[in-house]
C-alpha cells in the first residue's frame, strides 16, 4: 500500500502575520519586567482585588482600574501539576522538555495567580503553599519569558 | 409569547476514535437522520437550525455555512454557536431560547466534531491569549491537572479516589452501544496506567473522538403531538467566569457552583440530590467527577469521594452519573455537550435501553469548557408550571 499522504498547510520561511496589541497596562508590565525586573499589578477601586496579569477592567465590578501595585517578586505555589508526556509547542514547533513543573504562582501582594513554570530540580519540594522566586532571563526582551521560570527557595 | 420547550427526538452517531469513511458533513447527517426518525419528523418540519463545533480542531471555518447539505440547513435560517468545551450545551440552550421565544415552533439542533482530523492540543492552545498564557501553556490536561491538586490539597483526596470515578464510568459505558471506549478497567489498572500529568493517569481522562448528536426541539404547541412522552426543558444556565488562565479559582468550579444554583432555584429544587434522579455530566477527566458535583450541591465540599466509593452514582445508587460512560469513553467535542443532553433526554423519555435508569422524574446535563467554563440543562419528565 502506498504511504497515507496527509494535506500539511506550512509556510516555509515565512512567519505568520498575527502582530498582537497588549495595551497599555500589558506594556507598562512589560517594560517594568524588562527595564526594571519589577512585577506590577493593578488593583480593583471597588472589591480591592489585585489583578495579575494586569488589565483595564474588573470583570466582577466592571469598573475600570488604575491603582497600579507591585507584586513579588517572591510568591508561593498555588496550585502546579507536574507534565510527564511530551507535546509539540504549538508557539514554537519545538517539543516541550518532559518532565516540567507547570505551576500557579502567587506573587505576594496579588489575589490572581500567574501561569509560568517551575523547576523541578527537586521534585519533592514542589508542593502548594511552597515559597518561590522566579529566575529571570538575563537578556529581556519584554515578554512572558523575560521570566525562564520559577525555583522554590525553601 | 414565551413557550415551553420540549425535546422530542435525538440522534447520536456510534462514536469512533476515527471516522475516515465520511468527512464533516456525512457525519452531521448520521445523527441528523436519526433524529428526524426518533421524531418522525421531515427536514421540511424543521423551522431552523443551531449549529455548533470548535472550527480550531478541523481548521475549517463556518460550519453553518458548508454542512448545508447534510445539517438539512439548505434555504433555512441557521446560525452557529461556539463557546470552546461548552458547545455541545450551548447549541441546546440557543435552540431552548428560539423555540421558547416563540418565533420556531421546531428547531434542529446539531453539535458534532472530528477530533481525528486534527492535533487537539495544538488546536486548544490557539483558544489561550498569546501573550500572556500561550507562552507556558501545557495543553488541555495541565489545567485540569492543577485544578484536580488544589482540591486534593484542600479536602485531602487521593488518586485513587479519582480512580474510582474513571472505573464507574468506563463500566457504565458497556452499557452504551454508542460510546467509543467500551472496556472495563480496575482501579489498579488506572493508578498504574501512564502518569500524563500529576495528579492524572491516562486512564482518568476522556478520548479523542468523531462523532456527532442532533436534538429536536419543539415548543408546547405541539411537543405532545409529535411525541406522547417528550422530554421538557425545566431551566438552563451558563457561566463563564475569567479572563486568563491564572484567575480561576483552582479546586472549585465556581461556574458551575454559580450556575446550578441559578438552575435549581428557577426549578424549585431544594435537595438536588434527592429530587434529582440522573446526571449526565461533561467530566474530561475523573477528577472533574469529585469536584464538580460539590459545586452542584449533591454533597458537601470534600464529600464527593465517600459518597463515590459507597455506590451512590452506580448503576442502580442513588443518583446515578454518566449513565452513557461519560466523556471518559466518547468526546467528539462540539458534540460531547449534546450528547450529554441528548442521554438526559432519553432517560426522561424512557428511551435509554440498556442504560436506562427507572423513574426519571429530573435529569441534569452539562458542557464544560477548559477555561473552567459551565453550561447546564435541567430536563424534567413533567411540564413546567
Ligand atoms: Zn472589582
Amino acid at each position: 500500500m502506498a504511504e497515507k499522504e496527509h494535506i500539511i498547510i506550512e509556510s516555509g520561511d515565512a512567519i505568520q502575520p498575527f502582530a498582537y496589541t497588549v495595551g497599555m497596562y500589558g506594556s507598562k508590565f512589560f517594560a517594568e519586567l524588562r527595564d526594571n525586573g519589577r512585577i506590577m499589578a493593578v488593583r480593583c477601586p471597588k472589591c480591592k482585588k489585585v489583578y495579575i496579569p494586569p488589565r483595564k477592567v474588573c470583570g466582577e465590578c466592571f469598573v475600570e482600574m488604575n491603582d497600579w501595585v507591585e507584586v513579588g517578586p517572591k510568591g508561593v505555589i498555588g496550585t502546579f501539576t507536574i507534565l510527564r508526556f511530551a507535546f509539540i509547542d504549538p508557539e514554537t514547533g519545538a517539543q516541550k522538555p518532559v518532565p516540567y513543573g507547570y505551576g500557579f504562582i502567587k506573587f505576594d501582594g496579588a489575589d490572581t495567580l500567574f501561569q509560568h513554570y517551575i523547576s523541578v530540580e527537586d521534585e519533592k519540594k514542589i508542593k502548594i503553599g511552597a515559597r518561590v522566586e522566579p529566575v529571570f532571563s538575563k537578556n529581556p526582551t519584554g515578554s512572558m519569558r523575560d521570566i525562564e521560570y520559577f525555583k522554590v527557595i525553601d | 409569547m414565551a413557550k415551553r420547550v420540549a425535546i422530542v427526538g435525538t440522534g447520536q452517531t456510534f462514536h469512533k476514535s476515527h471516522r475516515p469513511d465520511v468527512n464533516g458533513q456525512e457525519l452531521i447527517n448520521e445523527a441528523v437522520v436519526k433524529a428526524l426518525a426518533d421524531a418522525n419528523l421531515k427536514m421540511k418540519d424543521i423551522d431552523a437550525i443551531v449549529i455548533g463545533n470548535m472550527d480550531h480542531f478541523e481548521g475549517i471555518n463556518y460550519v453553518d455555512c458548508w454542512s448545508v447539505d447534510g445539517s438539512g440547513g439548505t434555504m433555512k435560517p441557521i446560525i452557529k454557536l461556539t463557546t470552546g468545551g461548552t458547545t455541545g450545551c450551548t447549541v441546546a440552550i440557543g435552540g431552548y431560547h428560539l423555540v421558547g421565544s416563540g418565533m420556531f415552533d421546531k428547531v434542529l439542533v446539531i453539535g458534532w466534531e472530528k477530533n481525528s482530523e486534527s492535533d487537539t492540543t495544538g488546536a486548544i492552545t490557539t483558544a489561550f491569549d498569546p501573550v500572556w498564557d500561550r507562552q507556558v501553556f501545557a495543553g488541555a490536561i495541565s489545567g485540569l491537572a492543577a485544578e484536580a491538586q488544589a482540591y486534593i490539597a484542600r479536602y485531602g483526596a487521593t488518586d485513587r479516589d479519582g480512580a474510582r470515578v474513571s472505573v464507574r464510568d468506563r463500566k457504565h459505558a458497556m452499557n452504551n452501544p454508542y460510546a467509543q471506549l467500551r472496556k472495563e478497567v480496575t482501579l489498579e489498572e488506572v493508578l498504574a496506567s501512564p502518569m500524563l500529568a500529576d495528579p492524572i493517569h491516562l486512564l482518568d481522562v476522556c478520548p479523542r473522538s468523531d462523532g456527532a448528536c442532533a436534538v429536536i426541539m419543539a415548543s408546547e404547541d405541539t411537543a405532545e403531538k409529535i411525541c406522547p412522552k417528550p422530554d421538557w426543558i425545566w431551566a438552563t444556565a451558563a457561566r463563564h467566569t475569567y479572563s486568563y488562565l491564572g484567575d480561576a479559582d483552582f479546586g472549585r468550579l465556581t461556574s458551575m457552583k454559580e450556575g446550578s444554583q441559578e438552575l435549581w432555584k428557577k426549578a424549585g429544587i431544594k435537595e438536588p440530590r434527592k429530587e434529582v434522579d440522573v446526571i449526565e455530566l461533561y467530566q474530561p477527566y475523573s477528577f472533574g467527577g469529585l469536584i464538580w458535583i460539590e459545586d452542584m450541591g449533591i454533597v458537601g465540599p470534600g464529600e464527593a469521594p465517600r459518597y463515590i466509593w459507597d455506590g451512590n452514582t452506580d448503576m442502580g445508587g442513588e443518583l446515578p452519573i454518566n449513565p452513557s460512560g461519560g466523556v471518559i469513553a466518547t468526546n467528539p467535542i462540539g458534540a460531547t455537550g449534546l450528547i450529554r443532553c441528548a442521554e438526559a433526554a432519553m432517560q426522561v423519555m424512557g428511551k435509554a435501553e440498556g442504560r436506562q435508569v427507572p423513574d426519571v422524574n429530573f435529569a441534569f446535563s452539562s458542557g464544560f469548557g477548559g477555561c473552567f467554563w459551565t453550561d447546564m440543562i435541567l430536563h424534567g419528565k413533567k411540564k413546567p408550571k
